[in-house]
């Protein structure tokens, strides 16, 4: 019997996975051989999608870009016993792109079943909960805290400080929370895992549970996600059956139900109090804080919220201990990053490293540069909130501090790439447009500010009264960073300010830009 | 689609009777079985979760997701976020419009409708669409003709 791996990931299914899968299984049983295909998630090397598998005695041989008609020649060829052929990668753990990476949250994705339970056992799994059920919950607690894990999500909090928070609350009731929201352009880690390695997080979840003393936890996903949705809700099943979740996780004293909430089309719904609100049925508003949800969260009960990445690190921190988290990073940002690189790249997809390589060595190193095969003009890090960086600030370590240093974001890891045909005017007006269209409405500088600054930016752009244009633009975003309730419309400007400042002929200014 | 009954939606939203905090739910599974929110829906959902319809209508009108009026049969979604700017979606736009789509209007011809959404996750084989939930990366309009097609048929 031979093993063929095709992945279920998104990415691939979009690149023709499925039908893939179906030719290999039709064909290959017309010409007698014994095939099982397993659906795997993403090895994260997008740009080989749809990438196919052989298991052979020296390794797994990878294909690269193959089509469904493709495959009647392959077996010809003899792939399955991993024979060469023109699309032929040879082993894929010796591709450079893979083994540069250090692979910890994403350690499993694409390796095993992402549905089998024996597997992600057999591949590391469950070790860190079982550590987790020995331990007392301020202990858990202060693995995570001297682990240094910072949330993923965008803000960058110290994980282990939030979840002190929530469990030295007294409440008869707490939630854990995933956000599973990922509504940043450029960004899709969250539902890479959550589809190629779903027990991961359910496994980092239940361990937050056990450490705050929360019995419910809920997983926000953006409906934009089905897939994702689709397989959480079949892990979720296997869990329960396995004993994972329910009344004694894994027959401890500890009870942790999870359940799936699906999200209806809303940015703003990623923010943690808006996310809140939709959770509990309503529109998601922002609330003010404080109260801080930790406190005050789900139903006025404290909560952890914590982003998938955030979450799905963590298994591996209660597995290896603290330490061997903390070994990797630089500074203040601990830990491997999970990156992303989209747009318009050569190699894009997922990047595991620890904080501190390069923003240059990501995009071009490890990416190879455009897809066009144009020189790079700008990338953006962080979603639509984040900053436009030119080349000269490619030698950037990526980190949280020194990001923030160089005026930008890290924001969920993100990285978009464009090629030097982007018009940077129109990219400003995008972010003002965005703003207007997913802005909660609570506050006045980002709803009106919003849809004002793609007035201004226009009259800008048509030539019209430059200079005081440029002034009210730069008020605009005054306003809005310093009287906004949240980051929608506080860090919307920070796109707007980059695009400018770097790339002022965009805009046809003709004065000077201060 | 529109044979439904207010019976038949009480039914399946039963599980939810008096339960404030189900109203997004709510909503959510009347557009699954339906295709989408008919105006009469909104106080069904009122009366079952005991809250005013104006609170409804609110939530409702909130999220971009709610059509109020039957999708047609294939809905073609289309990325107009940053990561897909950088890999050309403007001029898949621009062909689809010629085509006699409209992203921003959303408008139905032959059985087909596309819309305009922010980022669907697939950002590094962009442009990036979905046709009734199923993923296409470096999208054209033949890939997505081919897709709506076997949707329409
Ligand atoms: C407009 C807006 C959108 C956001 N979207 C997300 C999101 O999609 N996913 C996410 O994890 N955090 C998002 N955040 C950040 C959350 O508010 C919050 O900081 C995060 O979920 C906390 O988890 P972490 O500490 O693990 O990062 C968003 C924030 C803002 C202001
Ligand atoms: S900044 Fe915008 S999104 Fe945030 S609370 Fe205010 S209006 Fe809502
Ligand atoms: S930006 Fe288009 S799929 Fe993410």
């Amino acid at each position: 019997m031979t093993k063929v791996f095709v992945s279920m990931d998104s990415a691939a299914l979009s690149m023709g996975a499925n039908e893939v899968a179906a030719a290999i299984s039709e064909h290959a049983a017309k010409a007698g051989h014994d095939v099982t295909i397993v659906r795997n998630g993403s090895r994260g090397m997008l740009w080989l999608e749809p990438l196919v598998e052989v298991e052979t005695e020296a390794g797994r041989v990878g294909y690269a870009n193959v089509s469904a008609d493709q495959i009647p020649e392959l077996l010809a060829s003899g792939f399955l016993s991993g024979s060469s052929h023109d699309s032929c990668l040879g082993l894929v753990e010796e591709l450079d792109f893979l083994k540069n990476q250090t692979r910890i949250t994403f350690a499993r994705v694409g390796v095993t079943d992402p549905l089998s339970l024996a597997d992600y056992e057999a591949h590391g799994g469950l070790k860190g909960l079982r550590n987790a059920i020995a331990m007392t919950p301020a202990n858990i607690v202060n693995e995570v805290t001297e682990s240094g894990l910072r949330g993923r999500g965008g803000a960058g909090f110290p994980a282990g400080i939030k979840w002190n928070t929530v469990l030295n609350t007294e409440s008869d009731q707490k939630y854990v929370c995933c956000n599973a929201d990922e509504g940043d352009s450029g960004t899709f880690a969250d539902r890479m895992l959550m589809e190629g390695d779903p027990f991961t997080l359910i496994e980092g979840m239940i361990i937050a549970g056990i450490a705050v003393g929360a019995t419910e936890g809920l997983i926000y996903v953006r409906s934009e996600y089905p897939h994702a949705i689709d397989v959480l809700n079949q892990a979720i099943a296997i869990a329960n059956e396995n004993k994972l979740l329910g009344s004694s996780v894994l027959g401890s004293k500890f009870a942790f139900n999870l359940e799936v909430r699906v999200g209806a089309g809303s940015y703003v719904c990623g923010e943690e109090t808006a996310m809140l609100e939709s959770l509990e049925g309503k529109r998601g508003m922002v609330r003010a804080k404080p109260p801080i949800p930790a406190l005050v969260g789900l139903f006025g009960k404290p909560t952890v919220i914590n982003n998938v990445m955030t979450l799905s690190a963590v298994p591996m921190i209660l597995a290896d201990g603290a330490s061997s988290y903390q070994s990797f990073g630089m500074d203040r940002s601990r830990g491997t990053q999970v990156f992303q690189l989209a747009g318009n790249i050569l190699r894009g997809g997922i990047v595991e490293l620890p904080f501190g390589i390069t923003l240059g060595d990501l995009v071009n190193t490890v990416g190879g540069g455009t897809h066009s095969g144009r020189p790079i003009k700008t990338v953006q890090i962080g979603g639509p909130l984040g900053a436009y960086l030119g080349e000269e600030s490619f030698d950037v370590p990526m980190g949280y501090e020194s990001l923030a240093e160089a005026g930008g974001m890290l924001g969920h890891g993100g990285i978009v790439v464009f090629d030097d045909t982007v018009n940077m005017a129109k990219q400003a007006r995008f972010a003002m447009e965005f703003c207007a269209e997913e802005s909660c409405g609570k506050c006045t500088p980002c709803r009106i500010g919003s849809t004002r600054g793609v007035e201004v930016i226009d009259r800008i752009v048509a030539g019209e009264d430059q200079a005081k244009n440029l002034e009210l633009l730069e008020d605009l975003c005054e306003v809005m960073t310093d009287g906004s309730l949240c980051a929608m419309g506080g860090l919307t400007p920070l796109p707007v300010r980059s695009a400018l400042k770097l790339f002022p002929a965009d805009f046809g200014i003709k004065v000077e830009v201060k | 689609m529109s044979n439904y009954s207010e019976e038949s939606i009480l039914n399946f939203l039963g599980p939810y009777k008096g339960n404030r905090s189900a109203v997004l739910r709510s909503l959510q599974l009347v557009q699954e079985l339906l295709g989408y929110v008919p105006d009469s829906a909104l106080d069904i959902i009122a009366k079952n979760s005991n809250v005013s319809r104006a609170e409804v209508y609110g939530v409702f009108t909130f999220y971009s997701d709610f059509r109020s009026t039957p999708p047609a049969k294939a809905v073609v979604k289309v990325c107009v976020a940053e990561a897909c700017q950088a890999s050309g979606s403007a001029s898949l736009i621009s062909e689809l419009h010629d085509k006699g789509y409209d992203i921003h209007k959303g408008n139905i011809k032959d059985d087909i409708q596309m819309e305009q959404t922010f980022c669907l996750g697939n950002c590094a084989l962009g442009p990036a669409a979905m046709v009734n939930g199923a993923p296409i990366g470096r999208a054209t309009c033949a890939k997505i003709f081919a897709s709506t097609s076997a949707v329409t048929a």
